[in-house]
């Protein structure tokens, strides 16, 4: 082994963890789990927790990497996208982070074959089925924090079904861009009471999570939260009667929508890529669904 | 199901670790010892265990090493190992009293009980320039301890010169010039519970000690331009050696574990109080402790603490007497790791953004224009049907 693969290799030897499998000791993994069985029973709502410093960097998915390291046993099999790729870096850290420290878990990059996968910015174009669980990396738990800075003020506002102001921004917004200027961690209710930010997935993902069959957690590293949506709970976008919600459009400029320009999707979510005459192309940004829509055409 | 190979991205990071390691090896020379590290780069060290919230000396020269120097970095390691370490048992509350002290210093009174003790500091020395340091014999250099110990080197340090003297503030306190200490609060271990607001004063201390010492002194900075002047004086300040009481396992009575270094520093001012309102006017007491011989921090904490104090007692005037602004962004490992973030991909986002910023612009320069995705909310299909 070279000196390079030695530094940049986790095994279990040098994760400092010993032989806790899932790296987390047992009583860090029982508050994970306690913390997520609240948060399941009370939709939406943010429960705090200790959130241990992992090895990974505050920012990069430690709420959400704690969570998988607390739901994972060794038959199941787990998927890790950022910016809906399995090959992105952070993804690939993540991924031989929890393989190395979870003997027998097995990886995949097909959505549909995953027991547990774990996200940062998107949820699979590919429906999710019941005993799929989703778990998402969480910058900022409280969709309230956009318009209060205190939290202690927050949980009170949280406590009275307060949301007055954030109903103002979105209508302040309309007034000065004609469109409401959130454009992912779109502010959504859970089963009518709790408004959480879903993270940072685009607006497109957002109907998604209503009514879906996964179990969807949400792990706030950094802020030392976790909260879910429980299975076939309604998940509504905060928005107005004579001003629906909207997903990106990805209008090309004849007034069409851009297509994938590898797959032909037009009903993904795109990557726009700039190239280097200057001109642009449009491309899947769900690798996962790409590939699958590619094998399906070309069957 | 087996390991599916995944492309591209691990071999960037493998290469990305190994440019890393050749930065350092680039310009030859020997490799720098980490025992080199823990005695020359004391400071280094010290902060660095601090803000890891761990005395491992060992571990944290090696970080730094490791870290290439970068603090934050080095402070992040150590924090790392660090919470996959149990929690064996709590200590009884200890206090500054005990500590032998290697330096102490009062700008309150000219004479204090037990005298003051200038030890080592950089205070009164002139910022110029060593430049025999460039090139250090090292027979010199070995020299400068034996000549200050004499024939009992090596072996003996400036520990072992320590004693414990009375504390500045029990000469206040005799007078009533500050309040009796309270009983103490029952400690808050932050690794184990969510820090929440209001926050107990001893979280808040253990959220100050493992703070990032440049963004402390930030905070304290504020309330000294006038954010909150808090009228401080130094009481007293003390670094040096504090005996670790641990309950053995078998008599259940204390015995001596080993020690660590410590910086205390208590600080009154003339306004704010810790006595009820109607009791005469006293002083206030602000109190700072950390790893190490760390005297700016310790400053620096004790200042922060009264202003936190002053805030949770009158309503928050300032910045730094509001405790979610002030502890919520005084770690380093959090800060850092979150600034860090935003050096990874975000072309999901900004796509979104881009989408959103393109609609507002046609929809005000072509202002009723058609618009439809879901015209409904309630027909927003289910997620599954997708």
């Amino acid at each position: 082994m070279t000196a390079a693969s030695t530094s940049s290799t986790v095994s279990a030897a040098n994760t400092g963890a010993g032989d806790h499998f899932g790296f987390l000791d047992a009583f860090a993994k029982r508050e994970l789990r306690r913390a997520s069985f609240k948060a399941l029973c009370i939709p939406g709502y943010q429960v705090p927790y200790a959130s241990r410093e992992m090895p990974i960097a505050r920012g990069f998915g430690t709420g959400g990497l704690q969570l998988s390291l607390s739901l994972l046993t060794p038959e199941d099999t787990l998927k890790v996208i950022d910016q809906g790729a399995d090959d992105s870096v952070n993804a690939v850290n993540l991924r031989r982070f929890i393989l190395a420290t979870c003997p027998g878990v097995a990886a995949t990059t097909r959505t549909t074959a995953a027991s547990v996968i774990q996200t940062r910015h998107r949820i699979p174009e590919t429906p999710l089925h019941a005993g799929q669980i989703m778990v998402y990396q969480v910058p900022f738990p409280d969709p309230l924090q956009i318009i209060e800075p205190s939290e202690a003020k927050r949980r009170r506002m949280h406590a009275e079904v307060d949301y007055a102001r954030l109903l103002v921004r979105l209508y302040e917004d309309l007034v000065r861009f004609r469109e409401v200027a959130i454009t992912n961690r779109y502010p959504a209710r859970v089963a009518g009471r709790y408004v959480i930010d879903p993270s940072p997935i685009p607006r497109w993902d957002l109907p998604k999570l209503n009514r879906s069959h996964a179990i969807h957690l949400f792990g706030a590293g950094r802020e030392k939260k976790i909260y879910a949506v429980p299975p076939m709970t309604t998940v509504e976008p905060l928005a107005f009667s004579d001003v629906p919600f909207q997903v990106e459009a990805f209008t090309d400029d004849e007034g069409g929508r851009h297509r994938c320009a590898r797959c032909g999707a037009g009903d993904s979510y795109l990557d726009e890529i700039v190239l280097p005459d200057g001109g642009r192309r449009w491309q899947c940004n769900d690798q996962d669904h790409c590939d699958s829509h590619r094998e399906e055409s070309l069957r | 199901m087996g390991y599916v190979a995944i492309r591209g991205g691990e071999s960037a990071i493998a290469a990305a670790a190994r440019l890393l390691d050749v930065l350092r090896a680039q310009a030859g020379g020997d490799p720098i010892g980490v025992e080199t590290i823990r005695h020359q780069l004391g400071r280094l060290v010290d902060r660095v265990c601090g803000e890891g919230g761990c005395w491992h000396p060992q571990l944290a020269a090696l970080a730094i090493k490791q870290a290439s120097g970068d603090t934050l970095e080095a402070a992040f390691l150590l924090r790392a190992w660090r919470s996959t370490r149990p929690r064996l048992s709590a200590t009884a509350p200890h206090r500054g009293t005990d500590l032998r002290v290697v330096r102490r210093i009062s700008s309150a009174f000219k004479e204090i009980p037990g005298g003051q003790i200038l030890g080592p500091g950089s205070d009164y020395l002139q910022r110029l320039f060593s430049y025999e340091l460039l090139d250090e014999d090292p027979d010199k250099f070995r020299a400068i301890a034996k000549d200050f110990f004499g024939e009992e080197w090596p072996g003996r340090g400036t520990d072992s010169a320590s004693d414990t003297v009375p504390k500045v503030l029990d000469a206040l306190r005799a007078q009533g010039l500050l309040a009796q200490p309270r009983p103490p609060l029952p400690a808050v271990d932050i690794t184990r519970e969510p820090i929440t607001f209001p926050c107990p004063r001893p979280a808040a201390l253990a959220a100050m000690t493992r703070g990032e010492s440049g963004g402390l002194l930030a905070m304290a900075y504020t309330t000294m331009r006038g954010y909150g002047y808090l009228h401080p004086t130094v009481a007293e300040l003390r670094y040096g050696f504090l005996p670790i009481m641990l309950p053995h396992p078998v008599s259940g009575e204390l015995v001596e574990a080993g020690e660590v270094p410590v910086t205390e520093c208590e600080i009154v001012t003339l306004h704010g109080k810790d006595d009820p309102e109607d009791a005469p006017p006293s002083l206030g007491l602000g109190y700072g402790c950390c790893f190490g011989h760390q005297e700016t921090k310790a400053i620096a904490m004790a200042m922060c603490d009264r202003s936190l104090q002053n805030g949770a007692q009158h309503g928050v005037r300032h910045p730094a007497e509001d405790g979610e602004f002030v502890l919520m962004h005084i770690d380093g490992i959090e800060s850092m790791g979150f600034c860090s973030h935003y050096k990874l991909p975000h072309y999901v986002t900004f796509q979104s953004d881009l989408d959103n910023l393109r609609k507002s612009r046609g929809k005000l320069d072509h202002p009723g224009a058609a618009e439809a995705v879901f015209t409904d909310p309630e027909q927003i299909p289910d997620g599954d049907e997708l």
